[in-house]
């Protein structure tokens, strides 16, 4: 009985939270009709985002450079010629790791930041004060976030792609011993466009994600300082998931039958 | 007009509207007083669509707020300026910009009217140096005020002022009274007015009206209230510790009131 009632409560709550989000979306894509409410606002938080994300995006891009030529040496000892170093590369980095490492530590970085923002603003009425002036905060403070992370995720995890495969450039030479012309080769070998328009899509859908949460737990944020703590863990969790889901299904619906 | 008609509003299993009825006339300046906790801010949110009711209407201007559609509700709330309880400004912003959130959005005015018109709303309020200041730098006291002026800067029809004197020095407070009664006077703003201090609203009042348990326990003139025979409205006006004690402090009823909140289970219930 009591595990039913549980239960029931459980799906009641799954539901009506589905459904606020399911609204809260449908508000926000409306706002993303107004242009002119959104758009300076947008320009500010590009602004913001890509210069709280650039450093990071950047650490994360020349270690996995560096790794990834490592490992890759380590896997072909010698059965495959070394230049496969190249290719391996640039595919993991251009298809998978720029895109997922730097959306997960953006997820972190840019979700908690958005979510703690807005959660304060809730708290201490400041959300109210916006919509007796007037303003939509879904216009005024969720769309200049999203459209912010759509367009600077991709901008960010490009220049990951380009950093980290120059660290493993530089590491094939200075630590394997590899000629230039020789990593070049194996990365052009097998090089496609679609590597790094499938990685930045990948990336625009990550930052979608990330600061969609980050607004809606931000913005549903309740009582005090403990609230936006909340909310703020909780934007990381979800969009952390969220990325993984999204990685899973490009690849099942986009990347999977090319070959 | 501002119309409550049998207003009921619960969050979770906490009734905080039960019935409640109010009118505010042009013109007026309607002051709220209660306990704290009685639910004088929620009352006063759902006038500009903040909370909706879960049942009962609220009207401004024979508009209905709840069912007004957006655009509708973003154009009525252009004409009433609400006062934050605890001023609520925007701390990314300087004060100016705060101030000025309003007239930007109307879009109706050149930027160099926009800052007339800031400078002029901070100097109501006895703030004419903060423009470049950010709210942290402000004391409580001061972004209160700044929160005053960033409603009266829109000129609005109606003005609702949540505990706009409550933790003010008694000099400031008078300012604040004197802006609101002047505001009602010159400008004829129709106001509606949440405050503790009976004295402030013995001042500023055309009506006064008592919310308790809900529902609006008496409303009537200044004289009214200073008369009424109903006990529990005396003991909040004159802030005894009980229903039937004596009076805390008849002098200075202002400060007495915040033992009036502790009181309550005491004697009212
Ligand atoms: N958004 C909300 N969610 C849940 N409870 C609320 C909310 N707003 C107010 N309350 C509760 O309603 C009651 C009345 O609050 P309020 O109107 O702020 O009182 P006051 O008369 O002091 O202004 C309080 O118990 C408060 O906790
Ligand atoms: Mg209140």
């Amino acid at each position: 009985m009591n595990v039913i009632e549980a239960t029931g409560r459980w799906v009641r709550f799954r539901v009506e939270e589905a459904g606020r989000a399911g609204r809260f979306l449908e508000e926000a894509a409306l706002a993303f009709g107004s242009v002119r409410s959104w758009l300076p606002n947008a320009t500010l938080q590009m602004r913001r985002l890509g210069v709280d994300s650039l450093p990071i995006g950047l650490l994360i891009a020349v270690f996995t450079g560096i790794v990834l030529a490592l490992l890759a040496s380590y896997s072909f000892t010698g059965a495959v010629p070394l230049y496969f170093v190249g290719t391996l590369v640039e595919k993991t980095i251009t298809l998978e790791l720029a895109p997922v490492l730097t959306g997960l530590a953006l997820a972190g970085r840019v979700g908690a930041n958005i979510a703690a923002e807005l959660g304060t603003m809730r708290v201490t009425e400041q959300v109210d004060a916006l919509e007796t002036l007037a303003y939509d905060p879904d216009s005024y403070l969720v769309v200049p976030r999203v459209v912010a992370g759509t367009i600077m995720f991709p901008l960010i995890v490009g220049v990951a792609m380009i950093v980290g495969l120059g660290a493993g450039w530089l590491a094939s030479i200075g630590l394997l011993h590899l000629s230039s012309d020789e990593f070049l080769k194996g990365a052009r070998m097998f090089f496609s466009t679609f590597d790094v328009e499938y990685g930045l899509v990948k990336a625009g859908s990550f930052g979608f994600a990330v600061t969609l949460i980050g607004c809606y737990k931000g913005l549903r944020a309740r009582g005090g300082a403990e609230g936006v703590g909340n909310a703020a863990t909780q934007a990381v969790v979800y969009s952390a998931v969220m990325i993984l889901v999204l990685d899973a299904f490009w690849a099942m619906t986009w990347l999977h039958g090319r070959s | 007009m501002i119309k409550w008609v049998d207003v009921y509003k619960a969050f979770g299993e906490k009734k905080v509207l039960d019935g409640f009825t109010l009118d505010v006339h042009e013109g007026e300046a309607v002051v709220i007083i209660g306990y704290s906790g009685a639910g004088k801010s929620v009352a006063i949110k759902h006038v500009v669509g903040l909370l909706e009711p879960d049942r009962g209407t609220v009207e401004v201007d024979d508009n209905d707020v709840p069912t007004l559609p957006r655009k509708e509700l973003y154009e009525l709330r252009a004409h009433i300026g609400y006062v934050f309880q605890f001023a609520a400004l925007f701390d990314s912003m300087t004060i100016g910009d705060n101030v000025a959130m309003g007239l930007r959005k109307r879009g109706e005015m050149s930027e160099s009217d926009i800052a007339h018109r800031v400078a002029e709303a901070l100097e109501l309020v006895d703030l004419p140096d903060v423009q470049h200041q950010y709210p942290a730098e402000l004391s409580g006291g001061m972004r209160k005020r700044v929160g005053i002026a960033r409603a009266v800067a829109l000129r609005p029809k109606y003005i609702l002022y949540d505990e706009p004197t409550t933790g003010l020095d008694p000099v400031t407070s008078a300012v604040i009274d004197e802006l609101m009664i002047r505001m009602r006077e010159k400008l004829g703003v129709t106001s509606v007015v949440i405050t503790h201090d009976m004295r402030s609203a013995y001042r500023v009042g055309s009506r006064i009206a008592m919310l308790y348990d809900g529902r609006v326990r008496q409303v009537g003139t200044v004289e009214e209230i200073q008369h009424t025979k109903d006990p529990i409205v005396r003991q909040f006006i004159e802030g005894r510790a009980t229903l039937e004690g004596d009076a805390a402090s008849l002098a200075a009823p202002g400060p007495a009131f915040e033992s009036g909140a502790t009181a309550r289970g005491g004697g009212a219930e």
